[in-house]
């Protein structure tokens, strides 16, 4: 009896793991097809996009060109102390590295040294111009060219620039430099341009959104308290610019804020003001606040007039009889319930705010350009990768962690279109 | 109750004045601007002195205008129909019920909504400048797909939660294969959902103008490009002549968003019919 009650027990045993692992092997199947279906735009996206914009701030801390350009230096200077004028050896090793190099590649080591000292760019490349003929000794051969290869700071500077990774971009874009001691320390005020332009980027951005609070709580209120048509013709009247091109909008604003545009004329016209003196309304921070509101306030009152649409009336109306006056009606119960809304909105304003560049760059003068219009300065224009990709860095750090607290008190899932 | 009334009509009335102003300062730009494409003289200020169709000769005579508005419907399409077949299969696997890591796998596939979109641009310039895609229709038409297919995986994610997955069962027991039941049961009802979808990657898409600035050659500007050199370099009243059409293009789509709207809640009370 007691034997045949453990065979039983044995093959329940077994069939229950055999169902177990067959369950399991479905299950996974079924989470592989899954996978298979996000994996075309999961690569697509990570090739694309990912590993792009991996690749581009590496290049805020990649500072390999210098020590690969200059192998033999590398290795001689290593031995060399850091204060006296350093022997002939160096010197040598230097005159083979700028023989052996081309032209683009000493043009690239130079402009990276010229991060450390400026006027060595030039120093270098007409050293370089006249050392590829010349034989040794080569200590006397550099300093004809330019005394200031007698200069051990000249060499230190090298030195600096030898390890393959850097901290000078992302220190230099918060204003930031070591010093040959190693420590870190302000730059020159000359030099001092970056923390400036965050600063502005940050109180762009704060600005545009508490304009955007200012003026899309009373509006998604009206929506929320009207009906019919009224609702629908203010819900058109925010949703059309929303989805009007962006340059459209700017444009638009362009053309209505000029010295001669529509609102000066029209103020010329009204006699408010004098036709000699019209208003400085755009190519300033004026323009920038108020084409940056206008393109982003749907951004808020979207969510907040969803929020107010949700307060059931019968708490104000519970409020009111319980003999709260009008303003505490609001101030007490309607405004800390649609205070989901305002923060909503107000973090996705803001955080599409400190973004913005095309719409400061065509109505804001050179002091209203924000850190994306220097990293596209950077990028662009000078090709200086290093600082470009710094200061993406910084502004991606920004964003992303403000997004971190959006997922968390609103939910990313909630982030809705339309 | 008397003082309660007049308080109450003090705030409406206030609403109205500071709520009906916000209103009003969303849509003016966009109504002083149709007028002025309309002008005889080359101002932009009323009155105006005449009305002419000049300024819309001018961008449908001109070449660059004109290459610029086929190099947009080009790149446009092609990155929609990409977005498109991308963003849904991404939709349809994230909606699984056994999908693993979906909240990683949801928050990579919309990032592109959420990383500033020079960063990105700087980024992918970087990239395509390695691999030769500068300067080429392709590379706009990628990098385009990468900033429009989130949207589509935003509203089909959205379409699909409404979705009764029983429906698919019911196919399966009823002989359908996987595939069939997608195309024949899924996909007709999710419809309204990609249809969306297509439509915010073509409009993101066609008013892109950060990446093509830093990818896109001469031979490959787009309608926003061509328009950020007008405002830049001469502005002529042919922008309000293009802003004015890009206004009736963008009425056209919030209508036919607002009608597949509609249409979706309709279906979505008739299952429960």
């Amino acid at each position: 009896m007691a034997m045949v009650l453990s065979d039983e027990t044995v093959k329940t045993a077994i069939d229950t793991a055999a169902l177990t692992r067959r369950l399991r092997l479905l299950r996974r199947r079924s989470q592989v097809k899954a996978l298979l279906l996000v994996a075309p735009l999961m690569i697509f996206l990570v090739s694309v996009f990912v590993l792009p914009i991996g690749v581009l701030l590496t290049r805020s801390i990649d500072n390999s060109d210098v020590s690969r350009a200059l192998p033999t230096t590398a290795a001689a200077l290593a031995t060399w102390n850091g204060r006296d004028v350093p022997g002939e050896p160096l010197f040598a090793a230097l005159a083979a590295d700028l023989k052996a190099s081309s032209r683009e590649d000493v043009a690239e080591v130079a402009k990276r040294l010229n991060n450390y000292e400026s006027g060595i760019r030039s120093s270098l490349l007409k050293t370089a111009r006249n050392i590829r003929n010349a034989q040794a000794p080569f200590q006397a051969a550099f300093i004809d060219v330019d005394a200031r290869w007698a200069n051990p700071e000249r060499w230190s500077v090298f030195k600096q620039a030898m390890p393959k990774m850097t901290d000078f971009y992302l220190l230099a874009a918060l204003d930031l430099q070591r010093s040959e001691m190693g420590q870190i320390t302000g730059v020159t005020p000359k030099n001092a341009v970056h923390l400036d332009v965050l600063l502005r980027t940050f109180a762009v951005s704060l600005s545009v959104t508490i304009l955007c609070v200012l003026t899309g709580y009373p509006l998604a209120a009206l929506m929320a308290r009207s009906k019919g048509w009224v609702a629908n013709a203010l819900l058109i009247l925010v949703l059309l610019p929303f989805w009007t091109s962006l340059l459209v909008r700017t444009s638009a604003w362009v053309v209505l804020l000029q010295s001669r545009g529509v609102v000066n004329s029209g103020l010329i016209w009204l006699g408010l003001i004098d036709a000699a003196q019209p208003l400085d309304l755009i190519y300033n921070r004026i323009g920038v606040l108020i084409a940056m509101t206008h393109i982003l306030l749907p951004f808020m009152v979207l969510p907040i007039y969803s929020v107010m649409k949700s307060i059931p009336p019968v708490y104000l109306r519970a409020a009111s009889s319980l003999g709260a006056p009008p303003f505490s009606t609001f101030w007490r119960v309607y405004l800390p319930m649609s205070m989901p809304g305002v923060s909503a909105g107000g973090l996705l304003v803001f955080i599409l705010a400190l973004g913005y560049y095309i719409t400061p760059a065509l109505v804001g003068g050179p002091r209203d350009q924000m850190v994306s219009y220097f990293i596209a300065y950077y990028a662009n224009q000078v090709t200086n990768w290093g600082m470009a990709a710094a200061l993406s860095a910084i502004l991606l750090v920004a964003v992303l962690i403000l997004y971190a607290i959006y997922n968390r008190l609103i939910g990313i899932d909630r982030l809705r279109i339309g | 109750m008397n003082t309660a009334l007049s308080f109450n009509r003090l705030v409406t009335l206030g609403l109205w004045v500071v709520g009906g102003g916000t209103a009003l300062f969303l849509i003016a730009p966009i109504v002083a601007i149709v007028p002025l494409s309309f002008n005889a003289e080359p101002f932009f200020t009323y009155p105006m002195p005449g009305l002419s169709l000049r300024w819309y000769e001018e961008f449908f005579a001109s070449d660059v205008w004109q290459l610029a508005l086929r190099n947009s419907i080009i790149v446009a399409i092609f990155a929609t129909i990409l977005s498109t077949i991308l963003g849904t299969l991404a939709a349809i696997g994230l909606s699984r019920s056994d999908c693993p890591a979906r909240a990683t796998l949801t928050a990579i596939l919309i990032s592109p909504m959420i990383v500033p979109v020079v960063v990105a641009a700087v980024g992918i310039y970087y990239a395509f400048a390695a691999v030769g895609l500068l300067n080429s229709l392709t590379g706009l038409v990628l990098a385009h797909t990468v900033l429009g297919a989130p949207f589509v995986v935003v509203t089909v994610t959205a379409a699909l939660s409404g979705f009764d997955q029983n429906l698919m069962r019911a196919a399966a027991s009823l002989g359908a294969q996987p595939v069939e039941a997608v195309f024949r049961i899924m996909l007709p009802l999710i419809a309204p959902g990609v249809a969306s979808g297509a439509l915010f990657a073509f409009v993101t898409s066609f008013d892109e103008v950060v990446v093509a600035l830093f990818i896109a050659g001469s031979e490959e500007r787009t309608l926003p490009r061509q328009m950020w050199s007008g405002v830049r370099e001469t502005l002529s009243p042919t922008i309000a002549a293009v802003a004015t059409l890009l206004i009736i293009f963008s009425t056209l789509f919030l209508a036919t968003i607002q009608w597949l709207q509609r249409r979706a809640e309709r279906q979505k009370l008739t299952q429960f019919e």
